[in-house]
């Protein structure tokens, strides 16, 4: 399972999002890599990704991708996170 | 470096009063100034990132965490700390009104992930977070976050049962 937390930067909402969707996997008890990657570096790394999770602005900007994009609305909810993972993680 | 050793007194602005987010961003940015983590022109980075990409930096009920990448207006790593006497719109859909705005400055992608961890930490917690919204100087927000930092906040994500 990778999973790549998107912001615009990469340095600060992308780094705790994916703080948090750690927490949600380990909560989830699902092994997965979760990666911080900035707009512009996103459609590359969602290549090789199973998940993008990022914001309901960015999610228009990282378009067409393989991966499944989820929309987190509360980046600092892990409840939200983890709901939203495990309707989307197959086990 | 804990998040209140992040924050002395030029760093925080607490009840402020503003027009608009730009005004908002514009004082988390004097923050991040004041205390020699950047140059003017950060502060004109994180607007622009704002009007490239809209506002994906308001990423919790009522909180935005204003920031650009890093560059060389960048001089250290920095925090700053902006709370609103009335909360204003950024135009999110999900989490608007905005009532406080953290700034933060990277030199890199590595340096600040300890000061991330703890913050993620802090915004987890509703009660805390009304707790530093409401507090009304620098010392008030430090002394919360230390308080928080020793373990004594009402409850964590990772003990609420999940």
């Amino acid at each position: 399972m990778k999973i790549v937390a998107v912001c615009g930067m990469g340095i600060g909402t992308s780094v705790l999002l994916k703080m948090n969707a750690e927490k949600a996997l380990r909560a989830m008890d699902v092994d997965g890599d979760v990666e911080a990657a900035d707009i512009g570096t996103a459609r590359g790394a969602a290549r090789t990704a199973d998940i993008v999770l990022t914001s309901a602005e960015l999610a228009e900007e990282v378009g067409e991708v393989s991966a499944k994009v989820i929309v987190i609305n509360n980046f600092t909810d892990v409840n939200e996170i983890t709901e939203k993972l495990d309707q989307s993680i197959e086990r | 470096m804990t998040l209140a050793e992040q924050l002395p007194d030029a760093a925080v602005a607490t009840r402020a009063t503003v027009r608009d987010w730009r005004e908002a961003v514009q004082l988390a940015g004097r923050g991040l100034v004041d205390q020699g983590a950047t140059t003017e022109r950060y502060t004109d980075e994180m607007l622009q990132a704002l009007d490239d990409h809209g506002p994906y930096i308001v990423i919790a009920p009522g909180f935005a965490l204003a920031h650009s990448r890093p560059s060389e207006a960048v001089l250290r790593a920095g925090l700053s700390w902006v709370s609103l006497a009335e909360p204003v719109e950024f135009g999110s859909e999900a989490n608007d009104p905005v009532s406080l705005v953290i700034g933060l400055a990277a030199p890199d992608h590595q340096s600040h992930l300890e000061v991330m961890a703890e913050l993620a930490g802090v915004l987890a917690d509703d009660a805390v977070l009304a707790e530093l919204m409401s507090a009304d100087s620098a010392a008030d927000v430090r002394s919360i976050l230390n308080r928080v930092a020793h373990g004594d906040a009402a409850s964590t994500p990772e003990d609420s049962g999940m």
